[in-house]
């Protein structure tokens, strides 16, 4: 790679398999219950974590060596909800259509534990730019489960994708529901996301039993 | 050795200073930005006025409200007139028509009563003021819009919905503050608002009966319209029943008018 020194880019890749914020480190959970029932609000989602992560992670990076470390955490919280804020606002003044849209992500956002997370474990400790592509890679990492979970409950729940029918009209009894087909509703539910999750883990620990703890 | 960070003095300071400039940032922010954001949720109200009454770019499928710049021009055009009711124990006390209330409230245009407030008057048992905005909708018809305004599953949910003389619903739109998207967040979603066109808020007998967000009510496709039912959000059961409650206790209090307009 010409663009990304080898240690760099493993910072981006491998965040989105094998050292996984959601399926291997177990954060950013209650996100992926909580706003995966439709795919458009899932990719919504993943890219305002996105953008978050990328700024936050430098902007702590960049305060690392004067945060005291006895209240390290309340000064990354408060960074992330400034942060957020500020979007916020700006987005009201200047994209008000948008801004209802995002409204409800906000905060989620300031929760998301993989947030926290790497300004905790990554961007105190190194440099911008690293923890620039840190907070990306984990990002994306974030992004890709939430998508695969948005996409099985939003098809397997409503029968559509990004609100597009997909499998035909469940009231006209149209395509797969003509012969018997019938939606999900438990995939609408949050427990349903916690399952998928659970089965994205079986399936990347079966292929990789590295990840396997004894 | 200690390091400079790790200080007690260090500590209380950085902690001074950075929530001052924090702190100056947002408010300095927020209070420049507030002129902008109050003005588009001023044109937010217009649209949904006029989504209500049916002006707006619906196209097939997804709900779209009218360009922001015309919001101002088709309100003035559209929306006739403005009565404001009081209403006290159920009853109209008195109504004003909207030159009157302007001349009462230093100008404020009726539209921009805040609803959640005159519902708290009510409570604390004082009288309740009623906007209704009078106007023609696409096809015509004269329609008489009402906010409505209910707590959903996480916060508030409010909306407009647009009635003729019979109190047959014309046109609705709901919005909410924080349901769960892809959820509760979906009474907004264009299959759910557009299943209360043409449902009626009376009984047979005349009575006011409301809309209930029904489960397995056996008409998904919603053929009957005097049911007083609409079908429901499957996994969305308290905005549902959030969006029945404050049809039923804010769309009574307008029972009365349409009962004098009729005589």
């Amino acid at each position: 790679m010409g663009l990304l020194s080898k240690k760099d880019a493993k910072l981006i890749t491998d965040p989105l398999a094998d050292n996984n914020p959601i399926t291997i480190q177990v954060l950013g959970i209650c996100s992926a219950l909580a706003i995966t029932a439709e795919l458009e609000a899932s990719i919504v989602m993943s890219i305002s974590v996105l953008f978050v992560m990328g700024v936050g992670n430098v902007v702590i990076s960049l305060m690392r060596n004067i945060i005291p470390s006895k209240i390290r955490i309340i000064a990354q919280l408060i960074v992330v909800a400034t942060l957020v804020i500020i979007v916020d606002l700006v987005l009201k003044a200047f994209a008000y259509e948008l801004s209802k849209t995002l409204s409800v992500f906000v905060g989620l956002i300031i929760t998301n534990c993989i947030i926290m997370g790497r300004f905790e474990a990554f961007a105190l400790g190194n440099g911008p730019w690293r923890s620039f592509l840190d907070g990306i890679g984990n990002a994306a990492g974030y992004a890709v489960i939430l998508i695969i979970v948005g996409f099985f409950r939003e098809l397997l729940g409503s029968g559509t994708l990004l609100g597009i029918p997909i499998l035909g009209d469940p009231i006209e009894k149209t395509g797969l529901y003509s012969i018997g087909y019938e939606n999900n509703g438990f995939m609408l539910l949050s427990p349903m996301a916690l399952i998928v999750v659970g089965i994205i883990i079986w399936v990347q620990r079966t292929r990789n039993k590295d990840l396997v703890e004894d | 050795m200690e390091k400079r960070t790790d200080k007690n003095s260090y500590t209380i300071i950085f902690a001074i200073v950075m929530v001052l400039v924090v702190g100056t940032l947002l408010a300095g922010l927020a209070s420049s930005l507030k002129p902008r954001i109050s003005e588009n949720q001023r044109l937010e109200k217009q649209q949904n006025i006029l989504y209500a009454m049916g002006i707006n770019n619906n196209d097939d499928t997804s709900a779209n409200f009218i360009a922001t710049e015309n919001a101002e021009k088709l309100f003035t055009e559209n929306v006739e007139e403005q009565m404001v009711l009081t209403s006290k124990d159920g009853k109209l006390v008195s109504q004003m028509t909207r030159q009157e209330y302007m001349d009462a409230n230093n100008g404020q245009e009726p539209y921009l009563i805040d609803v959640k407030k005159q519902k708290s008057n009510a409570k604390n048992g004082e009288g309740r003021q009623l906007p209704l905005f009078i106007g023609k909708s696409k096809d015509g018809n004269t329609v008489y819009v009402a906010p409505i305004y209910g707590k959903g599953l996480w916060d508030a949910i409010w909306g407009y919905v647009a009635m003729d003389k019979n109190m047959v619903v014309q046109g609705a739109y709901f919005d909410h503050k924080g349901e769960t998207p892809g959820l509760g967040a979906n009474i907004k979603q264009r299959y759910f608002m557009d299943d209360f066109i043409g449902e009626h808020l009376l009984s047979a007998d005349g009575a006011f009966k409301g809309i209930t967000v029904a489960k397995g009510n056996a008409d998904p496709k919603n053929n009957d319209k005097t049911d007083n039912e609409v079908d429901a959000i499957a996994g969305a059961t308290i905005t549902g029943d959030g969006v029945s409650a404050m049809i039923k206790s804010d769309l009574r209090l307008y029972k009365p008018y349409f009962d004098n307009l009729k005589n």
